[in-house]
């Protein structure tokens, strides 16, 4: 069964929690979850939870001046945990800058991805160890890439049967926001894809606002209909309803890995916070939005599920707040003990390949900065 | 040793990459089929398959972007942009994200890439067909810019380029695209990222790229039968630049005369100026010289002659030159 846009419904967002809690049935997706069980049910609110307490200690070490910056994800995390653990680990990743649910859900060590906000890199973690590629602070910048990326496995994935392919083809997943979606570049990206039959997913969290900007200055049709015009398949998703993300994401990345082209995912959230910690939204949204969208809260949801089927018990929850806490204690600490690298370190790393100029300023500064080795000023 | 064109030369040299390499691809408008605008790659698909020599939809940020993407799967391919004066929407994805990708990794990630541009005037024709954008990125840190003038050079440094880890463009002067030269297909031509001394001399240097670098010689040779000894330095890496021919030379003749199609404001004409005069400043009997192009959008093509650097404009700066 192939859910394209037009079974679906791009105006009627897949859901298969509502937000209270209630498991509703789905005659496509459904399908899609057979494997979940208890176990798997309460590891996405431990991977949710998880990224919360992170995405808090990481929040705090900022506003105490510990981080450059951060840009918060609260209220986005099924969105990035249902949608991450639909990949498999050959997949690639890109991501935008506020994936860190989709982080977890690849292995990358949340100490690891402070290192680009506390200053000390310009990427954070090795993007090859996990798939899960560097951020992104260009909007949309990523996207051409993701279809170039989709476009090589393709070209690698060139006769490969039905079957090879659904075993181990291999799929990128893109993501952005609606801010991002009004870019160039995403359009680019979206026809260049499409034209080769990349298998790319593009996962759109439509936060309802860009910084300052609501979503109707973006758009004025929910972003999923885009995607005709593309002549990919949409699928609009409650994106704060992890098991139908897990779900349309999981159909997604099947549809793209056979070979067929892309899938445009629009994931319905809401950024609870701000867009980063230099943000200030009482200037620009009612705090009645604010109240309206917080019962639709994603661990709110799981969290009644899992409690009125008997999943979890309060010793589950209390034991995760331990963990989370272990967790944030442990990522405060490697953030804080990260060594600072030197400047001439950032010389080697401007070219691959040796290069006259940066080996003559790298002497230069070597020189000029071992003069002041002796002066006993440095303290 | 065979006489091509310069585009032949091109032609060449890509089909030697493809040959070479099988993650080598190249990408771009028109260039599949119909073989490029210019016929650079004129065959290339016929011989290596859609899915290597790839026609891509109209869209330059797309086509570096997905390049970029391509690479980092491990990848190499060779892009064109189909003429100077449309790299810009592909600006971005150049010297944001292409330029950066190996220092944002700390080193981990390359990204080869090559991006061929044809590039520069005299062509007559209409406008954003004859531009001259080198110094917008070679100001960017990560990049290396190439530019050949002969059909030798552009044999060899397509090929250098293509091996190169790092991002290179590739400007191709169009110019001079059926310039005719001899091709020595056995011996590879000195590293792209070296200049060249084309005419030895004693008494001025004139540092030339890409288009001019003919141009330069007729002037060399112009100034010899007025009884003046001038070198001719090929550029042909715009970045790096290497200094050190250029300070050798200048220290032997005391003067120098840089030209290009460029504006010279804010051009590499001012970057070798500042070199110069700190690294063989003694040497100098007078200040170097820049002959390029106007503060101005590139001109209307039928007064285009007036705009672009010739021989009299060299010979009037060597008599400056000479004057002081």
């Amino acid at each position: 069964m192939t859910p394209a846009a037009t079974e679906v419904g791009p105006k009627d967002p897949v859901q298969i929690l509502t937000p209270d809690g209630q498991r509703l049935p789905h005659e496509i997706y459904d399908a899609y979850l057979g494997d979940v069980d208890e176990d798997m049910l309460r590891g996405f609110y431990r991977d949710m939870a998880l990224t919360r307490r992170f995405d808090q200690e990481a929040t705090a070490l900022q506003r105490q001046g510990q981080l450059c910056l951060w840009v918060p994800l609260r209220g986005q995390e099924a969105a990035q945990i249902g949608s991450g653990r639909a990949t498999r680990p050959s997949d690639y990743i890109f991501p935008t800058y506020r994936e860190h649910g989709v982080a977890l859900t690849r292995d990358v060590s949340f100490s690891e991805m402070l290192r680009l906000f506390r200053g000390i890199s310009g990427g954070g973690w090795d993007p090859r160890e996990n798939n899960f590629h560097m951020y992104t602070m260009v909007l949309a910048a990523q996207l051409p890439h993701a279809a170039g990326y989709g476009m090589a496995l393709a070209m690698e994935q060139r006769g490969w049967d039905e079957e090879k392919l659904a075993a181990e083809g291999n799929a990128v997943v893109a993501y952005f926001g609606d801010g991002s979606s009004t870019e160039g570049e995403t359009h680019e990206s979206m026809v260049f894809a499409n034209s080769f039959n990349a298998p790319v997913v593009y996962f759109c969290q439509n936060n309802q606002w860009a910084i300052s900007v609501p979503f109707e200055v973006q758009s004025k049709v929910p972003l999923v209909e885009r995607a005709a015009g593309y002549g990919m398949p949409g699928i609009r998703v409650d994106g704060n309803d992890v098991l139908a993300v897990l779900a349309v994401t999981r159909w997604a990345l099947e549809h793209a890995r056979s070979g067929k082209g892309p899938v445009f995912i629009e994931a319905d959230t809401y950024r609870l916070g701000a867009h980063t910690t230099a943000d200030d939204p009482t200037k620009y949204r009612m705090t009645e939005e604010e109240a309206a969208w917080a019962p639709r809260d994603p661990l709110i949801r799981l969290e009644t599920y899992l409690r009125e089927n008997n999943i979890v018990d309060d010793d589950f929850f209390e034991q995760l707040a331990k963990d989370a806490d272990q967790m944030a204690a442990t990522v405060r600490k490697d953030a804080m003990a990260f060594p600072v690298p030197p400047l001439a370190k950032s010389f080697e790393q401007v070219y691959a390949e040796a290069h006259p100029l940066i080996q003559e300023e790298l002497a230069w500064h070597l020189q000029y900065e071992a003069g002041f080795a002796d002066s006993g000023d440095n303290a | 040793m065979s006489t091509m064109t310069l585009a032949k030369a091109i032609t060449s040299g890509l089909d030697k990459v493809l040959e070479s390499n099988d993650k080598a691809l190249l990408m771009g408008e028109d260039i599949g089929k119909l073989g490029g605008v210019y016929r650079v790659t004129d065959g290339l698909q016929e011989k290596y398959g859609a899915h290597r020599v790839i026609d891509s939809p109209l869209g330059e940020a797309g086509i570096v972007g997905s390049a970029v993407g391509m690479a980092l799967r491990g990848f190499s391919p060779l892009v064109e942009i189909q003429f100077d004066g449309f790299v810009f929407p592909a600006y971005s994805q150049i010297t944001t994200q292409l330029a950066k990708m190996h220092a944002r990794s700390e080193g981990r990630l390359t990204v080869p890439v090559v991006i061929r541009i044809p590039y520069g005037g005299g062509i007559g024709s209409i406008e954003h067909h004859s531009e001259s954008p080198e110094a917008l990125f070679a100001h960017t840190a990560g990049l290396r810019i190439i530019t050949p003038s002969n059909a030798n050079d552009a044999y060899w440094m397509i090929q250098q380029a293509a091996q190169c880890q790092d991002p290179v463009i590739y400007f191709e002067p169009k110019r001079r695209y059926w310039l005719k030269g001899e091709v020595d297909t056995e011996t590879p031509a000195l590293d792209a990222f070296k200049a060249q001394v084309v005419r030895g001399g004693e008494d001025a240097t004139i540092v030339a790229y890409g288009p001019l670098v003919p141009v330069a010689l007729a002037a060399a040779e112009a100034a010899r039968e007025e009884g003046r000894s001038i070198e001719v330095i090929d550029l042909r890496s715009l970045s790096p630049i290497d200094f050190d021919t250029i300070t050798e030379s200048v220290q032997k003749t005391g003067r120098l005369i840089v030209t290009h199609e460029a504006p010279t404001f804010g051009g590499l004409g001012g970057e070798i100026a500042a070199r110069i005069s700190e690294r063989a400043f003694l040497s100098l009997e007078a200040p170097v010289l820049r002959v390029g192009g106007f503060h101005m959008p590139y001109p209307i093509s039928k007064v285009e002659s007036q705009y672009l650097p010739d021989i009299d404009k060299l010979l009037e700066a060597l008599d400056r030159s000479f004057a002081y």
